[in-house]
């Protein structure tokens, strides 16, 4: 490997938000051509600000970046597009509105002589393009006729198509089913033939053994190493991702497991059978007793947000029957399941969980507020009661209740969340990527919590992508696959392998 | 999903077939409605409102809004006659009055892209920034004399498509005005990269961002536009009227955007034409004629026209809810 | 000392309370203090002051309507059509063109006036709520149709009435005070007092800041929009009500005409987020009590009523820029090239 065939160093790349939050620290990163590169690490290890340094959307506080030997400092997306890195995102990025064709071309699209827009030549180069990807679409339709992975697709035929020499591709496969990440593999296969050097991040390690050549660590904004994937095992990969807390995780992890093995199940709580909402959920039959951690897992899409959704009043059952306590309900609204002594952590704590300019005092209140009703006030007197217990059970970092929530870390600003629905005395908690975005410390006192709730005797319903999390913390594992429940794991069976075969199980029918 | 693509065609379809049910209306009910010039005086009552319209549905497009276009109108009016007054020819008014507009909707788009100040607070302020400045002019309206702008208020080419009276009319100079607007329009949003930008930021302004789109140029680019036809549009009206008036198109706004609603554009941004919104003030011309011939309160084609967006904006929200729905089914059966 | 200083500077009421004072300062100096003075006249009070009391009234009720609001993160600009329909309406049926059959009962018309200012409240919370319909767009069909609903109750004609009763809305006294006083003391209290002792309060913070988390949380956040509007529609009923009582009459061109601006100003003034969130009902009093003295100052001091609406507009741009995030992190940055450059010269 002589420095001449680099295609791009990063070096001692540094990066804070605020005065505190150190994102990236002396980060060092290379890329050559012809190479598929991981970058892996745990939520918050500092990938995506890496990312962002790269393509411009962030600007880093030290450190260089050289492209084929040239130093850059892109400022903008479309300055690192010019340079030749693109990008595509875990969401897809396009405009939903615009025609497949437009999505791949737009502010590069052939031009007639006059100058105008070439719509037939756009097509027809579009049509080609795709063709290459083995995609035979009606590039003059509306993108959003077209399903997510197709979309994702066309993300990535965009971004490679603008002459690109680094393709960054963010967690594309979250989701996307088996045969379509085969075929994006296919792809960045070719385009890694074609002499692209793609930077690949995802929490799939399957995935990172079968696609990449190697495999770069970052943990908690810190450079790890990088190493050939092919001497690197897999044991060994989790480690160094999770660094010196894999041993004290794994004394938790027991420690969890004999707790789990202490508590006895309770009665039944809820139960759904055949419920259905259109477009979300079709024929889910679940139960959740007291004092059980109920595992819900699948990939983006499969249905496990959404039947939280669904228990908790925001989506409507269209079909079926949903009992609680033996009792049928039919929650309209989330206050009707509030009422039934349901509560709820949504996944984007940002958009759906917090309120931003509100104290923390206010935002733990609010929730036992909208249950007693608008006109049986929580005095401030009450509400600070609530806020100090919980600062202290939940060891809450913060100097005061006053504090306004949006001015906590994440890993607090979800702990007080978690203090909002507690406060409501529930019988069932649903926690919906509780651990998203937070530091590893914090991620294994949120995972006591709940273990420890179960066993005071509350049910848990725990949603996660990451496996190994709901291996540590649940004793059922119910697996979802396409808006419908495909299996379940229970006690001595739960593996990650278990889980994975189900996810995966009954492709291409 | 399919169905949301329809959204346009189905506005647009039902706003054509509309005006011709409302034109047949007419011509049953009434002597004289049937006939060419009706039909033309439409373009020549209302070429201002045209051309507005055409403005505001690039910041419509981009998810926007402006309610500052009635008082840019009626500021250009004042200007311009204020200025003539003076002795100031028209060949540099004009051009004044139309940079003036370029620099209202240039201040009011920066405001809105780099400060993240909601639209309709910064143009509401626009709208009674301009209101004030007019009268500080000038409290009355006050009358233009100039030549240029009588040649253009009388000019006209008649149109004989045969002897009967009803296939004769005529149409007015500053209509063909009208007609450039609406060609460099449909050029613009159609042929243009910068016209494909609005459309984008419609659709997703953060993906527009991350696919290397100029967002600030092509949304201020939009208030931009919107101003500057307003200000054109306030020069057609001078043509039309011969005054300059302060007071004059309170409340146009929702008329220009409710033109664009009825024509197909979506508030929520990213689907619209400017031909709909020609088409959307057509109707609302065809209203105002049936209620001079019925002798009613003038306030009464208000009234309809508020009536007619409400109706056009809760079908448009049945449609997209239905096609949520739908594509929901068919993932489902999928 | 200096403690409770500082605290009472961090409330939101502190800096509009000391502009208003400023403001009444400035005009005593000028006027020589005749500004201040308050004369008696058959035991009732005149003077300045009272009249910038009395003639805010009308803005003092818009101003804690609208903050309700905008706090929403929405707005309501058919306020003042909202007041020349009830102006309208009360004209039309105590001058007995409208129901006859009421026989021009004042209390009935009061009543009738009012249910309309409810009924187009709801009908733009439901356009909002329900239909989601932008605010600016859903209120301001109801800005321009609204004038045409009041033109044609009074059949386009400017309405003359001859009711003491009536009358009295704006000009009477109790206790040597206007009347308007009470209204806005009886209007504002009601609902200080239940925004403060409900959790109505915090709902609608919550709301304005993240209504999708808030709807999480169990609010049921249409209801709560559907009743800020209504709110707003059937308070601007009762400012149209003061306004129609002041001119004996009701002008349907004119009535409220362009308040909307003032109310919103008022309430920018009082340090309301227009973005939603924070609000404070209070500030927004004293922040139309500001707009009232500013125009009567303007007006004292000779400037054309023209320049006045341009100034405010002006203020309400400035008053935008200073809350928004974005402005305070260009001038931040400004300000910390210019130490940089500065240093750099050292």
């Amino acid at each position: 490997m002589s420095s001449q065939t680099k295609l791009l160093t990063m070096e001692g790349i540094t990066k804070t938000f605020g005065k505190a939050v150190i994102a990236l620290h002396d980060v060092h990163f290379e890329l050559e051509a012809r190479e598929i590169h991981a970058l892996l690490g745990e939520n918050g290890a500092g990938k995506s600000t890496l990312i962002k340094v790269l393509t411009g959307v962030e600007e880093r506080d030290e450190g260089k970046i050289e492209l084929e030997g040239k130093k850059i400092h892109p400022r903008s997306t479309n300055e690192a597009q010019q340079l030749g890195i693109s990008t595509v995102y875990q969401e897809v990025n396009l405009c939903p509105n615009l025609s497949v064709a437009e999505n791949i071309y737009i502010g590069r699209a052939p031009r007639t002589k006059m100058g105008s827009i070439d719509w037939a030549t756009m097509s027809k180069e579009a049509t080609k393009l795709l063709e290459k990807f083995d995609l035979k679409l009606d590039v003059n339709k509306r993108l959003d006729n077209y399903s997510v992975a197709i979309q994702q697709m066309v993300a990535i035929a965009r971004a490679s198509d603008i002459q690109a020499k680094v393709l960054i591709l963010d967690e594309p496969t979250s989701s996307l089913s088996k045969v379509e990440v085969d075929k994006l593999f296919a792809i960045m296969k070719r385009l890694r033939e074609e002499g692209m050097g793609i930077i690949f991040v995802t929490h799939f390690l399957d995935q990172v053994y079968e696609v990449t050549d190697r495999i770069t660590i970052l943990r908690s904004g810190g450079y790890v190493g990088t190493y050939n994937t092919a001497d690197l095992p897999r044991m060994e990969l989790v480690s160094k991702m999770i660094g010196k807390d894999y041993q004290a995780l794994n004394e938790s992890l027991k420690e969890g497991q004999a707790e789990k093995e202490g508590t006895k199940t309770g009665d039944e709580l809820i139960s759904m059978k055949n419920v259905s909402h259109q477009g979300s959920i079709s024929g889910m039959d679940l139960t959740i007793s007291r004092g059980e951690v109920l595992g819900l897992s699948g990939l983006l899409g499969s249905g496990r947000s959404e039947t939280a959704r669904v228990l908790f009043g925001i989506d409507q059952v269209n079909e079926g029957e949903l009992t609680i306590n033996g009792e049928k309900v039919h929650l309209k609204h989330p206050l009707d399941a509030i009422r039934k002594d349901l509560a709820f952590c949504p996944e984007n704590r940002k958009t759906e969980g917090i309120i931003g300019d509100l104290s923390i005092r206010d935002n733990m209140a609010l929730a036992l507020q909208a249950k007693k009703g608008l006109f049986k006030k929580i005095s401030k007197k009450e509400a600070q009661k609530i806020a100090d217990e919980y600062i202290k059970k939940l060891e809450i970092k913060t100097p005061n209740a006053d504090q306004l929530i949006k001015n906590l870390s994440g890993g607090n600003q979800q702990k007080v969340i978690l203090a909002r629905w507690l406060a409501t005395n529930p019988q069932l908690l649903m926690l919906d990527e509780p651990t998203r975005g937070i530091d590893i410390g914090t991620k294994a006192e949120i995972q006591k919590i709940v273990i420890d709730l179960a066993a005071q005797g509350m049910a848990v319903l725990f949603i996660s992508s990451e496996l190994d999390e709901e291996l540590r913390c649940c004793r059922r594992i119910v697996v979802l696959k396409d808006m419908e429940k495909a299996g379940e794991v229970v006690g001595d069976n739960i593996s990650e392998g278990a889980v994975m075969q189900i996810m995966a199980g009954g492709e291409g029918k | 999903m399919r169905e949301k693509l329809r959204i346009k065609n189905i506005s647009l379809t039902m706003t054509i077939v509309l005006f011709l049910i409302m034109f047949i209306f007419g011509s049953v009910r009434y002597d004289h409605f049937f006939s060419l010039s009706t039909f033309l005086n439409l373009f020549n009552d209302n070429a201002y409102l045209m051309i507005a319209g055409i403005g505001i549905t690039f910041v419509l497009i981009t998810g926007g809004i402006d309610i500052s276009i009635s008082s840019t109108i009626a500021f250009t009016g004042v200007f311009m006659a204020y200025s003539l007054q003076k002795g100031i020819p028209s060949y540099i008014v004009i051009p004044m009055a139309l940079i003036i507009g370029i620099i209202i909707g240039a201040v009011q788009g920066s405001l809105i892209h780099y400060f993240k100040l909601q639209p309709f607070i910064v143009t509401l302020a626009g709208q009674f920034l301009m209101r004030g400045l007019c009268v500080v002019i000038s409290e009355a309206s006050i009358p233009i004399t100039d030549e240029f702008f009588k040649f253009m208020a009388l000019g006209r080419i008649q149109i004989k498509l045969g002897e009967s009276k009803a296939l004769n009319g005529k149409i007015y100079y500053y209509v063909l005005i009208f007609v450039a607007v609406l060609v460099a329009g449909l050029y613009i949003l159609k042929k243009t990269p910068f016209g494909r930008a609005v459309y984008a930021i419609g659709g997703s302004e953060q993906s527009a961002e991350l696919m290397g789109l100029n967002v600030a140029r092509t949304k201020i680019g939009a208030y931009i536009i919107s101003s500057f036809c307003a200000s054109l549009a306030g020069v057609v009206f001078s043509f039309y009227t011969l005054a300059g008036y302060g007071l004059q198109n309170m409340g146009m706004e929702l008329d220009a955007i409710s033109s664009a609603v009825i024509g197909g554009t979506l508030l929520t941004g990213g689907v619209g034409s400017v031909f709909g919104t020609a088409v959307g003030a057509m109707i609302q011309g065809i209203i105002q004629t049936i209620v001079t011939y019925e002798n009613l309160n003038t306030w009464w084609t208000k009234v309809t026209i508020a009536g007619l967006l409400c109706f056009f904006i809760v079908v448009q929200r049945i449609i997209a809810v239905r096609a949520e729905s739908a594509k929901g089914k068919s993932l489902a059966a999928a | 000392m200096k403690n409770k200083i500082n605290k009472l500077s961090q409330k939101q009421a502190f800096w509009p309370v000391i502009i208003f004072l400023t403001i009444i300062l400035f005009n005593t100096i000028m006027t020589k203090g005749e500004f201040l003075s308050i004369s008696i006249v058959d035991g009732h009070f005149y003077g300045r002051i009272i009249d910038i009391f009395r003639n805010g009234g009308k803005l003092m009720i818009l101003a804690a309507g609208m903050t309700m609001v905008l706090a929403t993160g929405g707005t309501d600009i058919s306020v003042g059509s909202v007041m020349a329909i009830s102006g309208a309406i009360a004209c039309s049926i105590i001058n007995g063109n409208l129901l006859p059959g009421l026989g021009g009962n004042v209390a009935m018309a009061i009543i009738l006036a009012v249910c309309a200012g409810i009924i187009c409240g709801l009908w733009n919370g439901f356009l909002v709520a329900q239909i989601k319909i932008q605010p600016i767009v859903a209120t301001m069909i109801l800005l321009v149709a609204g004038r045409g609903i009041a033109q044609l109750i009074t059949s386009g004609k400017i309405i003359t009435i001859n009711s003491d009763a009536y009358y009295f809305i704006n000009g009477g006294y109790i206790f040597g005070l206007p009347f308007p006083l009470y209204i806005v003391l009886f209007l504002v209290g009601i609902l200080l007092l239940f925004v403060h002792r409900s959790a109505f309060g915090l709902f609608l913070e919550s709301i304005g800041c993240n209504s999708l988390a808030s709807k999480f949380a169990g609010i049921k956040v249409n209801r709560f929009l559907l009743a800020i509007y209504t709110i707003s529609g059937a308070f601007a009923s009762v400012a149209g009500l003061i306004e129609s009582a002041g001119i004996k009459g009701a002008d349907c061109n004119n009535a409220g005409l362009n308040i909307e601006l003032d109310a919103i100003l008022a309430v920018a003034i009082g340090g309301t987020n227009l973005m939603g969130g924070r609000f404070s009902i209070f500030s927004s009093v004293i922040g139309a009590l500001i707009v009232q003295s500013i125009t009567t100052t303007v007006l004292a001091l000779g400037v054309p009523a023209a320049y006045i609406r341009v100034l405010k507009a002006l203020l309400i741009i400035v008053i935008c820029l200073s809350q928004s995030g974005k402005f305070k992190l260009h001038i931040s940055k400004i300000a910390v090239s210019k130490k940089k450059e500065e240093a750099v010269a050292l």
